[in-house]
C-alpha cells in the first residue's frame, strides 16, 4: 500500500512541477514555483465571508502566475482541534505557508506554528501575533473602517436626499445597524460608518442591534425588521447573511452592504458595499515565503494597497453625486488627509476624547494597555492590524448587547 | 401454515430473519458497499468530471494522510458509541450523548480556566484529577436525570435526552459569552499561552491517550455486556420489561445504573476533549453524538464490531473531504453527498439482512391449495 501511495504522490508532484514549468514566469518565478499555499476556511463558498477569501486566493495565484496545484484548500473547518489537524495536513502536503480565515482559528494556528517552525502561518482578523511573538506567525487585517466611512458618506447623502425631498425631517434622520457581537471589530465598523454619514448629514443618529452570531439569516432579518419598525430610514450591517438586505428590500428601506454586493437581492434598496480584498495580502505573503523574508507580524491593508474597496454603486437608489463623493474620500484616504477617527469629529458623553487606552495586547490580563490617541487622532490599526476602537460615541444608541 | 388462505395474496410479505448465516450477511454488506461505490463513481464523474478511480485513490490517500488523526477520530467516535450502547441494548433511546459530553467538557474547562486563576499554586496533577471528576459528575447528571424520570414517571426518554442536549448547548453559549472578555464569542484554546495548565501530558504524542482509552473501554464494555450479570440484566430489560420484573430484576435500578454508566463514559470523553483533544469549549466540540448512534446501530450494538463501523465512518469523512480539497471544489457539498450515498446503501442493506422477503408466487399457492 505504501508503495502505491508513494507512486501516487510522486506522480502528483511530477504533474504539479510540470504544470508550473509551463506557466509564464516572473522575476522571482523560480522561487514562486516552490511555494505551496494552504488555505483553511470556516465555511465553504456558500458563505459570503469565506467566498471572499477563496476567490481572492485564486486571483492572487493567477496574478503571480502560479498554478492551482500550488494551493491546498480545506473548507468547512470548525474552530476546534480540526483546524490544527488540517494545518498539519497542509504541512504534510508540502505547504510552506498556511493561512486561516476565521477569528476562532487563531489559537489552533498558533499551536501549529509552534510545532512547525519552518512553515509560515498567517491568520486573518486575529490579535495575538505581536503578543505570542513567534517568528513564523502573523496576523493580517485591513483598514476596512475607511471603506465603512466612505460607505457611510453614501448613506448620509441618501438621507440628505430624503430630507430635501421632504420625506423626513432632519430630526428624524435615524439609521439602523445590525451587528454581530459587541466586539471591537464590529464597534469600529459601525462607528466609522456613522461618522461617514455624519460628515455629510450632521443631524443623523443611529441605533444598533446585535445578533450574537456572525452568520444567522433569521436573526439578522429580524433585527433589521425591528430597527425599521423603530423608525430607522436606512440600514447597514456587519453580519454575513442576506437577512438584513432582504428585510430592507421587502420594506423598501435603503441598505448599505458589507463584504459583497447584495444588489441581486435588493435591486431597489442596495446603495453600495465596502469590502476587504485579500488578494494583495496573499500576494505579499506568498512573495515573502518565496524570498525567505519574514512576514509582517501585523499587516494592515489600506485603500492604497487596494485591500479596501468599494463595490458597485446602485444608481437607481444612491443619491446624485455619490460616486464623485466616494472617489474623493478614497483619494483623501490615500493622500492621508482624511482621518476617520479624528477626535474633533465625535464626542463621548458630550466631551472630546483626549486620551484613550485600548487593550491592544491580547493576554490573560485583559487590560487597557496602550495609549492610542496622538495629536487628536485615534490611531486605529496602528498598534496591531485587528481593530481596537471600542469607544461608545455620542449619537449611537446600542439597543442591546451581544444578544438580539 | 394456516389451512384457510385468502384468494388473493399480496405479491410478497416480509418476515423477521433472525438466523442469516454470517457469510451471507457479509456478502450482502459487501455488495451494498460496491453498489454505493458504483453510484458514487458515476456521480463523481458527472460532478467532478474526473476518472472515478482517481477519485477513489485520492479518497484513500486522503484518509491515511494523517494516520494519527484518523485513529484518534476513530477512537473518539468509538467512545461516543460505547456510551450509548448499554442504553440502546435496553431499548432506552438515549439521544443525549452530545449534550452529556458537552456538559462534561464544559465542567472540565471551567476548572481548567478558573482554578489556576484562584489557586496559582495548584499542581497540574491535582487540577487534572479535579477536571476528570467534574466532567464525570456533570455528564452523569445529564444522563441520570432522564433516567430517573423514565424509571419513576415513564417519561419519553427520546425527547427528554434530546432536550437535555439543547440545555447543554445553551449553557455552553452562555458560559462562553460570560467568560470571553474580548466579546468575540470565542474562548480559544484555554491556557495555551499560560503554561498549558490542565493539559494532560502527552504519552509520546497527543493522540495515543484517546486511543488507549478507547481500547480499554471497548474491552470493558465487551466483557460487561456479554459476561456479567449487569449486562445480562440490561439485555433482559431490553427484551421485555415484564419478564425482567417476573424474574425479580429491579427495572428502575437497572435503568438508572445503565444510564449512569453511559454518563460515566461521556464524562471520560468530555474530560479527554478538555484535557487532551480540543482544550476549549464551543458548540462544535464533540459533536459526534448523532454519528455515534449510527455507528452503534450499524454494529448491532456490539462493541467489537463498532471498532470497524466507527473506523469506516471516520475514513469516509476524512477521505471525501480530501477529495474536495484535491479537486478544489471550494465546497463541502461533495463530501456530504458521498457520505450520504454510502450510508444510504449500507443502512439500506441491513433491511435485507434482518428481514426475509418472501414472494408469494403461484407455485406455493398451489401447493398450499393441495394441502387444503
Amino acid at each position: 500500500m505504501k508503495k502505491l501511495l508513494a507512486l501516487v504522490l510522486a506522480l502528483v508532484m511530477i504533474m504539479s512541477f510540470a504544470a508550473c514549468g509551463t506557466k509564464k514566469t516572473e522575476t522571482s518565478g523560480s522561487d514562486l514555483a516552490n511555494v505551496k499555499v494552504g488555505l483553511i476556511t470556516l465555511h465553504d463558498d456558500s458563505s459570503t465571508y469565506d467566498k471572499n477569501f477563496i476567490d481572492a486566493m485564486y486571483r492572487a495565484l493567477d496574478n503571480l502566475g502560479m498554478s492551482k496545484e500550488q494551493l491546498v484548500l480545506y473548507t468547512g473547518i470548525a474552530e476546534t482541534e480540526d483546524c490544527y489537524n488540517k494545518a498539519k495536513e497542509c504541512v504534510n502536503q508540502g505547504c510552506n505557508v498556511v493561512f486561516a480565515d476565521s477569528f476562532g482559528h487563531e489559537d489552533y494556528v498558533i499551536q501549529a506554528a509552534g510545532e512547525f517552525p519552518d512553515v509560515k502561518f498567517c491568520h486573518a482578523t486575529g490579535t495575538k501575533a505581536h503578543t505570542v511573538n513567534l517568528p513564523n506567525f502573523s496576523n493580517a487585517f485591513a483598514s476596512i473602517y475607511e471603506g465603512r466611512y466612505a460607505a457611510g458618506i453614501a448613506a448620509g447623502m441618501k438621507i440628505n436626499e430624503m430630507i430635501d425631498a421632504g420625506k423626513i425631517t432632519a430630526d428624524k434622520a435615524l439609521m439602523g445597524y445590525v451587528g454581530a457581537y459587541t466586539y471591537a471589530e464590529v464597534m469600529s465598523g459601525y462607528s466609522s460608518f456613522y461618522l461617514g454619514a455624519k460628515s455629510v448629514c450632521p443631524s443623523v443618529k443611529m441605533n444598533v442591534k446585535f445578533t450574537g452570531s456572525w452568520y444567522d439569516y433569521d436573526k439578522e432579518k429580524a433585527a433589521a425588521e425591528s430597527l425599521i419598525k423603530g423608525g430607522c430610514v436606512l440600514i447597514s450591517q456587519h453580519a454575513d447573511s442576506y437577512g438584513a438586505p432582504e428585510a430592507c428590500e421587502a420594506a423598501g428601506v435603503p441598505n448599505v452592504s458589507y463584504n459583497g454586493s447584495t444588489k441581486d437581492v435588493g435591486p431597489n434598496s442596495y446603495i453600495v458595499s465596502s469590502k476587504i480584498d485579500w488578494a494583495p495580502y496573499y500576494e505579499y505573503m506568498i512573495k515573502c515565503t518565496a524570498e525567505g523574508k519574514e512576514i509582517d507580524k501585523d499587516w494592515t491593508g489600506t485603500v492604497e494597497t487596494d485591500s479596501v474597496q468599494l463595490l458597485e454603486i446602485n444608481d437607481a437608489v444612491a443619491a446624485k453625486g455619490t460616486k464623485e463623493a466616494l472617489d474623493k474620500a478614497l483619494e483623501d484616504f490615500k493622500a492621508g488627509t482624511l482621518k476617520v477617527f479624528d477626535t474633533a469629529n465625535f464626542t463621548v458623553g458630550g466631551k472630546k476624547l483626549d486620551t484613550y487606552k485600548a487593550d491592544v495586547d491580547t493576554d490573560e490580563k485583559f487590560e487597557k494597555d496602550t495609549e492610542v490617541i496622538t495629536d487628536g487622532i485615534f490611531e486605529e490599526s496602528k498598534y496591531r492590524s485587528a481593530p481596537y476602537f471600542d469607544v461608545e460615541i455620542d449619537g449611537i444608541t446600542l439597543l442591546d448587547r451581544n444578544y438580539g | 401454515m394456516q389451512t384457510k388462505i385468502a384468494r388473493r395474496e399480496p405479491l410478497f410479505h416480509i418476515s423477521k430473519n433472525d438466523a442469516m448465516p454470517f457469510g451471507k450477511a457479509l456478502a450482502i454488506r459487501i455488495c451494498a458497499i460496491l453498489a454505493a461505490l458504483l453510484v458514487v463513481g458515476i456521480l463523481s464523474m458527472i460532478l467532478i468530471k474526473e476518472n472515478p478511480l482517481l477519485i477513489y485513490m485520492s479518497m484513500f490517500e486522503g484518509a491515511f494522510i494523517d494516520v494519527w488523526t484518523l485513529f484518534q477520530n476513530t477512537a473518539l467516535l468509538l467512545i461516543f458509541g460505547l456510551a450509548v450502547i448499554p442504553a440502546f441494548q435496553m431499548k432506552f433511546w438515549n439521544l443525549g450523548a452530545n449534550g452529556q459530553v458537552l456538559a462534561g467538557c464544559l465542567a472540565a474547562i471551567a476548572c481548567m480556566k478558573f482554578l489556576p486563576e484562584k489557586y496559582p499554586e495548584i499542581s497540574n496533577t491535582v487540577l487534572i484529577l479535579i477536571m476528570a471528576i467534574a466532567s464525570i459528575l456533570a455528564s452523569c447528571i445529564w444522563s441520570v436525570v432522564p433516567a430517573i424520570f423514565k424509571a419513576y414517571f415513564n417519561t419519553n426518554e427520546t425527547l427528554f435526552t434530546l432536550m437535555m442536549n439543547y440545555i447543554a448547548l445553551a449553557l455552553v453559549d452562555y458560559c462562553v459569552f460570560t467568560w470571553d472578555k474580548t466579546g468575540s464569542g470565542n474562548l480559544g484554546i484555554v491556557n495555551l499561552l499560560n503554561g498549558r495548565k490542565g493539559w494532560i501530558p502527552d504519552i509520546s504524542n497527543k493522540y495515543i491517550l484517546s486511543i488507549i482509552v478507547a481500547v480499554v473501554l471497548t474491552a470493558f464494555m465487551f466483557i460487561y455486556m456479554k459476561y456479567t450479570k449487569h449486562g445480562f440484566e440490561v439485555s433482559l430489560v431490553g427484551e421485555s420489561v415484564n419478564t425482567a420484573k417476573y424474574v425479580g430484576i429491579d427495572v428502575k435500578k437497572v435503568i438508572i445504573r445503565t444510564l449512569l454508566l453511559g454518563g460515566l463514559i461521556c464524562g471520560i470523553l468530555g474530560f479527554l476533549y478538555a484535557g487532551s483533544v480540543s482544550h476549549t469549549i464551543n458548540k462544535e466540540v464533540g459533536g459526534l453524538g448523532f454519528t455515534a448512534i449510527l455507528v452503534a446501530w450499524l454494529a448491532n450494538f456490539d462493541s467489537l464490531v463498532m471498532l470497524l463501523t466507527s473506523f469506516f465512518v471516520v475514513f469516509l469523512d476524512a477521505g471525501s473531504k480530501y477529495v474536495s480539497t484535491q479537486f478544489q471544489l471550494n465546497s463541502n457539498d461533495y463530501a456530504n453527498i458521498v457520505v450520504g450515498i454510502i450510508f444510504f446503501f449500507v443502512i439500506g442493506c441491513e433491511f435485507f439482512i434482518r428481514f426475509k422477503i418472501q414472494f408469494n408466487n403461484k407455485k406455493t399457492s398451489n401447493n398450499e391449495r393441495v394441502g387444503e
